[in-house]
Parts: structure tokens; sequence; C-alpha cells
């Protein structure tokens, strides 16, 4: 799922400036999930706007924001309250708020800041193990991803500021070069060590991305 | 050829030290220092925004240490520069007549002056090793020829020390399979871990130049464990910095033995002296 948090009250505010009435926008998935564009975040920022003199003409949880025509269909339900709003204060990921601002001409307002891929360890608890660049190679690194869990993305090993099998960016963490070789030693293979793993193919990661089933 | 890669292809033992561009547009200082280090040594490493701190682009001190007659090896990181730029600067290096190159991943820019920088990382050390081959040999990474092909004398970072030792030595192996003629360490302090990178280094037949940092203080020793990625100073020797009545004299009989131990065991030693550099005769003899 996409991990997301709040934006800074005082960010948020600064981009509120001169709009008085908000319509509001949550996300039924992934938003909800991270505690931040859910039901009852979006009650939250009611209260919160009430205390700075902002008026709610409505609100909507979308199913899945990312959803381009859901949004639409959605929209369309509220479009008084919509209408009347100075502007769509959308408390869900970057990818809903553009399908809500593919789908109003009103001033869109986005709350969050969207941070990963996540997995989930537990609710609340994320952890980013894809960054979707379009070119796998867990096949060869038992099942852990280089590209995204080591801090320098690296694909032949371990860099020089591995020390006891710590990250050089993060002494806190393990150097994922460690853990796959661990995971690939457990295994009895060699995987990613018996080849020099050639230069990446960042052209497989299409941008902008568009995929047809 | 490169004075580096015959001494080195002779069985003759090197000595290499470092400069670091400046953070400015003079290189006086810089130059001055490398005058005083030329006779003593046979290469000077010009480092790349070390530390992921912001300094002048290593190619233009290399080349001007070429042209006072010093030579040069270039060191290049990985991490602000994709493919493209990497080996476009390869080719100017070739041009300015820079054959010895360090080929290295580079220090995570989070360490450094510029933590909001994004990390570029497009090829890592092994790759740019093999880029390096492969211009040599006449062509792009995408394949097309080149007009003129460059000469390069390319050599790689490892770190004896760093654990576990199997994990390490997969990538030493790769880096000697990509093209590595030559491998400079990370500063060390113990013989063990020496002994035992060198006996299985051995069969790679890559000649090992031993990085050797003079240690000032026990401030400085605990300065290093802290920010240097990959350095490790043991608890006994900044003990013995601590109550050492001339922690620079000992420090100058720490690198003057590791050398001995480098005569020993590798083909060369790298000095990294740190504004110490009147004391390298001392520490060679």
């Amino acid at each position: 799922m996409i991990i997301s948090r709040q934006k800074d009250k005082r960010e948020l505010l600064h981009h509120l400036d001169g709009k008085h009435k908000l319509f509001l926008v949550g996300c039924g998935a992934c938003a909800t999930a991270c505690k931040a564009g859910g039901e009852d975040e979006l009650f939250q920022m009611q209260e919160w706007l009430a205390l700075h003199q902002r008026e709610v003409t409505g609100s909507l949880v979308i199913e899945e924001a990312c959803h381009i025509m859901r949004a639409a269909r959605d929209l369309r339900q509220h479009r008084v309250a919509v209408e009347e709003a100075d502007a769509l204060l959308v408390l869900t990921c970057g990818a809903g708020v553009q399908s809500i601002s593919s789908n109003t001409e009103k001033r869109v307002i986005g709350a969050l800041d969207s941070l990963f891929l996540g997995n989930v360890r537990r609710l609340g608890q994320y952890e980013e193990k894809c960054s979707l660049c379009g070119d796998c190679i867990l096949n060869e690194t038992a099942g852990i991803c280089p590209v995204t869990t080591c801090a320098k993305g690296l694909l032949n090993g371990p860099c020089g500021g591995m020390e006891e099998g710590r990250c050089e960016a993060d002494r806190e963490r393990d150097c994922a070069w460690l853990l796959i070789y661990q995971r690939l030693t457990r295994q009895g293979r060699r995987g990613v060590f018996a080849r020099v793993v050639p230069n990446k193919d960042w052209s497989r990661r299409h941008q902008p991305g568009k995929h047809r089933v | 050829m490169s004075q580096l890669s015959e001494k080195l292809a002779a069985g003759e033992f090197v000595v290499t030290a470092e400069i670091a561009p400046p953070k400015g547009v003079s290189l006086e200082q810089e130059l001055s220092l490398a005058q005083t280090l030329a006779p003593l040594v046979t290469a000077i490493n010009v480092t790349d925004n070390q530390g992921a701190n912001l300094r002048m682009a290593p190619l233009a001190a290399a080349a001007l240490l070429r042209q006072r007659g010093i030579e040069p090896i270039l060191q290049m990181t990985c991490r602000d520069r994709n493919r493209m730029a990497l080996q476009s600067d390869l080719l100017a290096a070739a041009a300015l007549g820079i054959e010895n190159l360090l080929l290295l991943s580079g220090d995570h820019p989070r360490f450094g002056d510029h933590p909001q920088a994004r990390p570029v990382f497009d090829l890592d050390s092994v790759q740019l090793l093999q880029a390096a081959r492969t211009l040599m040999a006449g062509e792009d990474l995408s394949g097309r020829p080149l007009q003129s092909s460059p000469v390069f004398f390319a050599g790689a970072a490892v770190a004896p020390e760093a654990e576990p030792f199997e994990l390490m030595m997969q990538k030493v192996h790769k880096k000697a399979a990509s093209g590595a003629r030559f491998f400079q360490t990370q500063a060390g302090f113990r013989e063990a871990p020496l002994l035992r990178f060198m006996e299985e280094a051995k069969p790679l037949g890559v000649p090992v130049i031993l990085g050797v940092l003079l240690l000032k203080n026990a401030r400085m020793a605990r300065y290093l464990n802290d920010h240097i990625p990959g350095v490790r100073v043991p608890e006994e020797i900044i003990a013995r910095l601590e109550s050492a009545a001339d922690p620079l004299a000992l420090g100058i009989e720490l690198a003057r033995d590791l050398v001995a131990l480098a005569r020993r065991h590798c083909q060369g030693v790298h000095l990294m002296t740190l504004g110490c550099e009147d004391r390298i005769p001392r520490i060679l003899c």
C-alpha cells in the first residue's frame, strides 16, 4: 500500500490561506490504514479547521481514491457541497489527489505527503521493500531487494561502509547485503554473487508509467 | 604507462598519498603540498567530494598535478553522476593524460554538507570498473564505438577489516573480475585481519596497497570511529594514545609499524597523514 502522513499543520495553514469553505476528501484504502486520511482523520481535520475559522461544506471518503472513474462518480454525488466550497482539501496519497484534480476545476489542496510503497509489519508499522523500478532481481537476491533496502541501491554487494554487517547510512539497520548473503547461504546457493550484475536498465521503469492489461 | 602500474608490475614497493581538492577555486595550497609529497611517493590520490562534502572536481586537480610532472590517481565515485557523466569524465581524464583511477561507490550524501542531495548510484563500483574497461576496449556502455579509446590503470578500494569477512570478499572477487588492477585498502590498524585478507586475496593476483593513517591523538581516533565509515581504531590503541606523553610520536611509531607490516605482506602503502606530511620520511624509514 502507499504509505502517507499528514503534512505539518503550519504548512497546511499556509495552503489554506484565503480559502474559507472546504470540501474534504479521504481514502478508504491506504490513507485510512495509515491513519492519515480515513473517517477519523476527516473528522479531526474538520474540528481543526473549525478552530481556524474554516467551514466544511461536506466530506467524502472514496473507497480507493486512486480509482480515477470512481473518484469522478463519488464527487458527482456531492456536486452541491463541492460547488459551494472554495477548495477541496484532499487527505489521500498523491495518486488520490490527482484523481480528484483530474475531475474538478476547483482548487485542490493535498493534506498528506506520500512516503513510499509499503509493506505492513503490523497496522501502523510500515516498511519499504519495493521501489517499483521495473527491473526486478529478487530471484537472485533471495527475495530481498537491494535496489530498495540498500541505502545506495547497489547491485553487486555491500559498499565499503558496511561495518559488523551494519549499514553505513544507518548503523541501526542491518546491511541489506548481509541479509541477502545470509539467506542465500542458508539456501545453499550463490545467487547474485555468482555473476557481476550488469548496469541497471532504468528504461524499464517507464516514466510516465502506463500499463494496460 | 603510469609509473604506478610499472612499479607494481616490477614488484617494487609503492607509496601513495592523497590530497583533497579545495572547497574553493585556488589550488595553490594543495599543489604545494603535492610538490612536497612528490619525491616521497609514486603517485598521489585526488579525492572526489570526499565524505560527501562538496569540493572542486578532482579532475581539475589531477590534471594540474599531471602538468607539473606529478602522477595522480584520480578517484571517482558513483554518488554524484550517472553513467553518462561518469563515462564522459573518464574520457576527459584520459584526454588530460590521467591514467590511474580509483573507482569507488562513494559515501552516502547523508554524511556530508549536502544531505538533501539526491544520491545517484546509477552504477556501483564494480560496474564503474567495467565501464572503464569497456571504454578501453573502444566502446561506450551502450556498445557504440568510440573514435579513440582511453588507456587506464584502474584500481578499487577494499576494506580488509569489514565483517562479515566472507561477504566483503564476494565483492572483492567481483572487483578483480571486473578489471581492478590494484587495491587500495581502507585504513587498517590490526595485523590479524590484514593477514587473513592477504591470504584470501593472493589468488586474485591483484597488488594490495595498505591504507596507513597517521593517528595524531585519541580525540582524532574517536572521531574516525564515529564519523568515517569503515574505519575502526581499536580501543587498545586509543587508550595508548590517551596516556602517551607525546601522542603524535606514538602515532608515527604506529604508522611505521604498519608500513613495516605492509613491506612484509603487501605491495605498497597509501599514507594518510592529514596535515603532517613533513613526518612522512619518519614513517617510511
